[in-house]
């Protein structure tokens, strides 16, 4: 019986129509919870009292400092052994996202750090509140340099997740590779899976090259 | 005669004029530098007070300190009655609340030497903001606000520009139709033409003496002694922090009593040859 690609890709449909859905929702979920946690964090790092600034300006480069698969396994294994006990999925968002949220309150500090101070006091003079100068003043200038980073960032943790595989989350790859391990199909199953990825990444990378021109006029 | 003098008195000037920035004794330092050493000054409704000095002498910190963006350490500014920045409950000194300071500011007009226009506002939404989130007017009404306060500047046609298309002498009058427009009880402006290229000082210029003009109060640090001899009400020298001495315009510029005063004056009179000879 000769075996098809087409005939193998039907035979895996729903496994690896789980493993898409898996690495999505983990991509979404990491990225969102690090884009609210990273701009709570980028004006904790830039507004905060002291002793709270220095303690995330330790969480940021600790995290940043360390490989993502050291993260995960840590948060799978080393947790278990610290007695809380979470599925493969939770750590590895867990782990994700908190290196994700990591990278995003940089971003977030350094694009608040980078508009002129005259903003903020202008803002201050015509009697705005801090939740107002920040959400109608500094976001919407902010958010041209965060973007790219924050693609970045995102592009990246969408990567990450693969590492997921590892600690037994039934991602992309992971399924990919039990695919390949019925059928031999080595890389017409690879290549897919690479499609997947590279096409999830550059709608992304689109998307921020969109919102970059979108926010290009604005200059000092 | 009348048997009360003192009725009579108030009856004559209807309303006496309104003080509306008391400042008291106040003092500022940066770390262990003191910048403000004691100012005292006090400026009543539609007086145009102008503020000259030397660089470094403390005119902007004492109008920051005014508009709340900096701290002073002691004495008092009221404005309009109003104690500003602190209170004073129980004997110790606390700083407002952010929705405190929010509030006054919104009270306290101020245009900076460098516009520090919203770039990715247009000029009427620049102008609306303030109006919108702070006043909480409707968006049609404010619109229809920052157009008559934008025309009263010349920039009727430049409404729907952003700031990277404007002048720095539109960017400028912009910024003074913003905070005019909130309908502040006081304007601090501060050296508001030193950045313009010397072209365009004078439209700047122009719509700050028609503002003085319409009643506003208004409180001008700058070094166009021009403009200050013939729009100031008052004009009040600074030198290290401390007020040397103030008057009438052409009084004090005709006999500065001080030395630094007429030191100051005299880096001027090339310029402006005839501000103490009239
Ligand atoms: N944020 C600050 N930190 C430390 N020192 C400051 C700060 N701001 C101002 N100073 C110092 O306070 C003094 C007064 O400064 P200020 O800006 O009020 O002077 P100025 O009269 O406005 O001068 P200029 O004419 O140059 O604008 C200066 O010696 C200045 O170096
Ligand atoms: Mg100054």
């Amino acid at each position: 019986m000769q075996r098809t690609y087409l005939g193998e890709l039907m035979k895996a449909k729903w496994s690896l129509l789980q493993g898409f859905i898996t690495t999505m929702e983990i991509s979404a979920i990491v990225i969102v919870i690090g884009l609210i946690a990273g701009m709570i964090g980028g004006l904790l790092l830039v507004y905060g009292p002291k002793p709270v600034r220095l303690l995330m300006r330790l969480y940021v480069d600790v995290l940043r400092g360390i490989p993502v698969l050291v993260l995960i396994l840590f948060s799978y294994y080393g947790l278990a052994l610290l007695g809380v006990n979470i599925s493969a999925y939770t750590a590895g968002v867990v782990a994700l996202a908190g290196f994700c949220s990591a990278h995003m309150s940089e971003t977030f500090r350094g694009a608040i750090d980078s508009i002129p101070v005259g903003q903020t006091e202008a803002a201050k003079a015509i009697g705005l509140t801090f939740q107002q100068r920040f959400i109608y003043v500094l976001l919407p200038q902010a958010a041209r340099r965060i973007v790219p980073p924050a693609i970045n960032t995102a592009v990246e943790m969408v990567k990450g997740t693969t590492l997921l595989s590892i600690i037994g989350v039934l991602d992309v790859l992971l399924a990919t590779q039990q695919t390949i391990a019925r059928n031999y199909m080595v890389i017409e199953f690879y290549a897919t899976a690479m499609l997947f990825y590279f096409v999830l990444n550059f709608t992304l990378s689109r998307m921020g090259a969109y919102f970059e021109r979108r926010f290009g006029f604005i200059r000092y | 005669m009348s048997a009360n003098p003192a009725a009579s008195a108030t009856s004559e000037s209807a309303e006496p004029a309104r003080n509306l920035l008391v400042a008291r004794d106040v003092h500022k330092s940066f770390g262990q530098t003191e910048v403000l050493k004691g100012i005292d000054l006090t400026v009543t409704e539609g007086e145009v007070v102008a503020l000259i000095g030397a660089s470094g002498s403390g005119k902007t910190t004492f109008l920051r300190c005014i508009n709340l963006l900096e701290e002073f350490e002691q004495g008092s500014i009221t404005v309009d009655g109003d104690p500003v920045g602190y209170t004073d409950r129980g004997g110790s000194r606390r700083r407002l609340s952010e929705g405190r300071l929010a509030a006054q500011r919104a009270r306290i007009g101020m245009v900076f030497q460098s516009f520090n226009l919203f770039p990715h506002m247009t000029a009427a939404q620049n102008v609306m903001l303030g109006l919108v989130k702070v006043k909480g007017m409707a968006k049609a009404e404010a619109r229809s606000l920052a157009d008559h306060w934008l025309a009263r500047v010349g920039l009727a046609d430049r409404a729907d520009h952003h700031p990277y298309q404007l002048s720095g002498g539109q960017q400028q009058r912009v910024a003074i139709a913003r905070a005019v427009a909130m309908d502040p009880r006081l304007i601090l402006f501060d050296e508001v033409t030193s950045a313009l290229d010397p072209e365009l000082v004078s439209e700047v210029l122009g719509v700050m003496k028609d503002l003085a003009k319409s009643g506003m109060t208004m409180l001008v640090v700058s070094h166009e002694m021009l403009f200050v001899r013939d729009v100031a009400t008052h004009v009040v020298f600074l030198d290290s922090g401390r007020i040397v001495e103030e008057g009438e315009p052409h009084a004090v510029f005709k006999n500065p009593k001080s030395d630094r005063l007429r030191a100051f004056l005299g880096r001027f009179t090339d310029i402006i040859g005839d501000i103490t000879a009239r």
